[in-house]
């Protein structure tokens, strides 16, 4: 086995654990490459079948093109997908505008706990990686929110020998972290060896290209000429910027994402 | 290609402030692998809150570690050397978060554990180096850091080397090698130091070149525990993942404990190019049978020869994390591999402090933090091996309540299937004793020795033997146990009550601990200064004051004691 193999068959072994142990399950998917990985490591998980929803949390900001590929990947994969959006608040008007950090929390993680609120949903399975920014790297695999999807970062459970945490009260829920001990070269390499369809802004057009997908308003593209994957895995081991660096939201503050995520944000 | 190098996973543990996060924070800057602007962030969150640039708060990422300069909770981040990737992860050192330390530790390969020069050997150092060991983690690095503020002085870092090889040579950790440094200044980090030009053995980061990788699962015993059964179509695939050994389409296998044997009769998969004939430990797999039984999570496969052990009753070394003790009597559960069972403390054989290593014996229970040995028994027989030998179905978590409390691992079997200690008890209230124990002169020995009786639960109405070769208690006696915060009464030799201490009042009978000495007390106030006495521990002072070994006990001379140190029959 090698490093791909192991951490494909951590992650399958964590998604069957959440399928067994949570109850009602969903999956977060936000059509990045991240989560697009996921949905595949949930096909081989379970053979090809996909026994809980996807979810995508539709901010009404995304860049038009992932919401048509979005469409297309959700028939030709056969997946119950639940699309929502916060649509009180887009309709008084929410935009990056009012705040970047105050539109997050608005359209996406009000957006998501209306969802996991409606739904009733037990378990929530998200693409986020340890390796993308600080708050992530402190997260459990399987990370309890109680029932305002609030996270108590520090005052975590111990989580050890895959033993994860699967008791909870009721109304509180689980985020599963199935890829978060993937890094963004892992990511890229094993979408090449499994040749998973991916959206291509990530491919560079005019000297440019996406290096993380997000609201169009909010998202930067990189300066790249990277057409395949081998020349993004090539860019990627010589970059010296974070990943992150074109997500606005991210620099609005030194703890932006710690402050978005105890309140729910993924 | 990338996805053939090797990664490595290790942790960095020792004492709060010895510089954990430094050594890696610098690591991590000296092998430039940083993405730009984590330093210039760094120095801007130094300047806004008018401290020092500081290493650890490339690591420390939550707003109130960095604000406390203490690592709250583990991180981990990569670098690469020439010869593989690594995982560092940060553990904090604060014994108030050592279940992260745990948490972080445990999916190590390898560890360095750090120590402070001018401070020395700390509690978290050797409470940190006993619970690398109870995790299996066998290679180790000490780096003893800030060398700087000790003037980079041999001696006196040949003093701490001496000192923790010392303690870490009884918990059967042998540190590949210690390294001094100074993670601050860079000295010998990944650099040789000229300030330390007195050291000739390798730097930190040759050091964790010459880690290896743990290898040999697939060689082992197949256990293959089932994790899920899926029906999704046509098939019934058994779905898990293999924790040892190898498994092949054809083999004949034995499924543990219900025991019944099939064959494989294919290995599944959702595209063409992972199908297999075999597959290996590590490997989330997914398995149909010749013949269908009623198969369900927990259950383990093996081959037919080299079954795993099945038992209810062991004997295992567990580390604990939970707010509340971990008490006898009490009903946890245990999850070992996929198996998740109702279980109970029989017997504490030993709480350790695990920062001394000094023991308390006769405990009842296990505080936060402190590790132990005890004997577990489960409500139904499980399956698994001892720890040495198989360390993936060698080792269990409790849970109390919602939450993973504690780990442990299974160090063997007990031999009798009935272990019972001595105890008096009311419905679900039992209170443990050893005032029935007799205690002898060893003539040959010249020491006193107790030996244990055959353990016996005595319920309410129970005759109990108030009457032994080495003791008498008369009739009438009341048995007060602090340790238990219960009291139970005799009379007429039965037991007919086991209550809450405080809701006793004082008698005038014969009183006895629950050890059998007697207990000088005369009045119901003389009982509250016992019970205020003692909330300061059993020492020296307190048993000379309180207790009377031989009021109502003789010590007959024999040629040999035969001490019994176990309760088991």
């Amino acid at each position: 086995m090698d490093h791909l193999d192991a951490l494909e068959a951590e992650s399958i072994f964590i998604l069957r654990e959440s399928y067994k142990k949570l109850g009602k399950l969903g999956m977060l998917w936000s059509i990045g490459k991240d989560s697009t990985v996921l949905l595949w490591l949930s096909k081989k998980a379970f053979f090809g079948h996909s026994p809980f929803p996807f979810i995508h949390v539709d901010t009404k900001h995304k860049i038009p093109a992932m919401i048509e590929y979005r469409d297309k990947i959700a028939k030709e994969f056969n997946i119950d997908l639940i699309v929502h959006t916060n649509q009180e608040a887009i309709d008084s008007g929410m935009g990056p505008d009012h705040g970047r950090l105050i539109c997050c929390k608005a359209l996406k993680t009000d957006g998501l706990q209306q969802v996991v609120t409606n739904y009733e949903f037990d378990g929530l399975i998200l693409g986020i990686r340890s390796d993308e920014e600080g708050s992530r790297s402190k997260e459990r695999i399987f990370s309890e929110r109680n029932k305002d999807s609030e996270w108590d970062y520090t005052n975590q459970a111990p989580e050890l020998w895959d033993q994860f945490k699967t008791d909870f009260p009721k109304g509180n829920h689980i985020r599963v972290h199935p890829i978060l001990h993937w890094n963004e070269i892992d990511i890229w390499t094993y979408i090449q060896r499994e040749n998973i369809p991916l959206i291509d802004l990530y491919f560079a057009k005019n000297g440019e290209r996406y290096r993380s997908l997000g609201c169009a308003e909010c998202t930067g593209k990189i300066k790249s000429n990277a057409v395949t994957i081998d020349q993004i895995i090539e860019e990627l081991k010589h970059t010296t910027t974070g990943e992150r660096a074109g997500r606005a939201q991210d620099q609005e503050d030194s703890y932006a994402m710690q402050k978005l995520r105890k309140d729910g944000y993924m | 290609m990338e996805n053939t190098r090797e990664v490595l996973r290790i942790v960095a543990v020792g004492h709060v402030d010895h510089g954990k996060s430094t050594v890696i924070g610098r690591l991590l800057y000296d092998t430039k692998s940083l993405p730009e602007g984590a330093i210039d962030k760094v120095k801007r969150i130094a300047k806004e809150t008018g401290k020092p640039f500081e290493y650890a708060y490339l690591l420390d990422a939550f707003e109130e570690e960095q604000k406390q300069g203490i690592t709250i909770d583990t991180t981990s981040l990569q670098f690469h050397t020439d010869k593989r990737d690594y995982v560092i992860i940060d553990a904090p050192g604060h014994v108030e978060f050592l279940k992260n330390m745990i948490t972080g530790a445990a999916s190590a390969e390898a560890a360095l554990l750090i120590i402070d020069a001018k401070e020395g050997i700390q509690e978290q150092s050797k409470r940190h180096g006993y619970i690398l060991s109870l995790l299996g983690i066998k290679q180790v690095c000490v780096v003893v850091n800030k060398m700087d503020l000790i003037d980079y002085n041999q001696e006196k870092f040949n003093v701490i080397k001496s000192q923790m090889n010392a303690f870490l040579k009884n918990l059967n950790v042998h540190p590949m090698s210690y390294i001094p440094i100074s993670a601050f200044l860079g000295e010998n980090l990944t650099t040789k130091s000229e300030k330390l030009s007195w050291y000739s053995g390798e730097t930190v980061l040759e050091a964790l070149d010459l880690f290896s990788q743990e290898e040999g699962l697939e060689e082992k015993s197949l256990r293959f525990p089932i994790q899920d059964v899926y029906k999704f179509d046509n098939r019934r695939i058994i779905a898990g993942r293999i924790e040892a050994g190898s498994l092949n389409v054809g083999d004949e296998i034995l499924i543990s404990p219900s025991n019944r044997t099939t064959k494989v009769k294919s290995i599944e998969a959702f595209v063409e190019k992972d199908r297999v004939d075999t597959v290996s430990a590590g490997m989330s797999v997914g398995i149909t049978f010749e013949d269908e039984f009623f198969n369900k999570r927990g259950e383990v496969i093996s081959h037919i020869k080299n079954a795993p052990i099945v038992a209810d009753l062991f004997k295992t070394n567990i580390f604990w994390m939970g707010k509340n003790n971990f008490v006898k009597g009490k009903k946890y559960k245990i999850k070992l591999v996929t198996q998740e069972v109702e279980c109970e403390i029989v017997a504490f054989n030993k709480v350790i402090d695990a920062s001394t290593l000094g023991t308390y014996v006769d405990a009842l229970e296990a505080k936060t933090n402190d590790v132990a040995e005890v004997t577990i028994r489960t409500k139904e027989k499980i399956c698994f091996d001892k720890f040495a030998e198989n360390q993936n179905t060698g080792r269990f978590v409790i849970v109390d309540g919602y939450d993973v409390c504690g780990g442990g691992i299974i160090s063997g079997t007990v031999e009798s299937t009935e272990v019972i200690e001595t105890s008096f008890s009311k419905d679900e209230v039992k209170l443990p004793i050893n005032c029935f124990d007799e205690y002898y002169f060893d003539i040959k020995a010249l020491a006193i020795k107790r030996k244990l009786i055959k353990g016996t639960q005595y319920k309410i109405g129970d005759n109990v033997p108030f009457l032994g070769e080495s003791y008498e208690y008369t009739k009438d006696f009341d048995v007060i146990a602090l340790n238990a915060s219960l009291v139970a009464k005799i009379r007429n030799g039965k037991l007919i009550d086991v209550l809450a201490v405080a809701d006793y009042s004082y008698q005038n009978l014969v009183i006895i601990n629950e050890k059998g000495f007697g207990i000088n007390l005369t009045s119901e106030k003389d009982l509250s200064s016992y019970i205020d006495d003692y909330k300061e521990g059993i020492n020296e002072i307190f048993a000379n004051k309180w207790l009377d070994f031989i009021k109502y006990r003789i010590i007959e001379f024999r040629d040999i004691v035969e001490e019994i140190l176990e309760y088991e029959i």
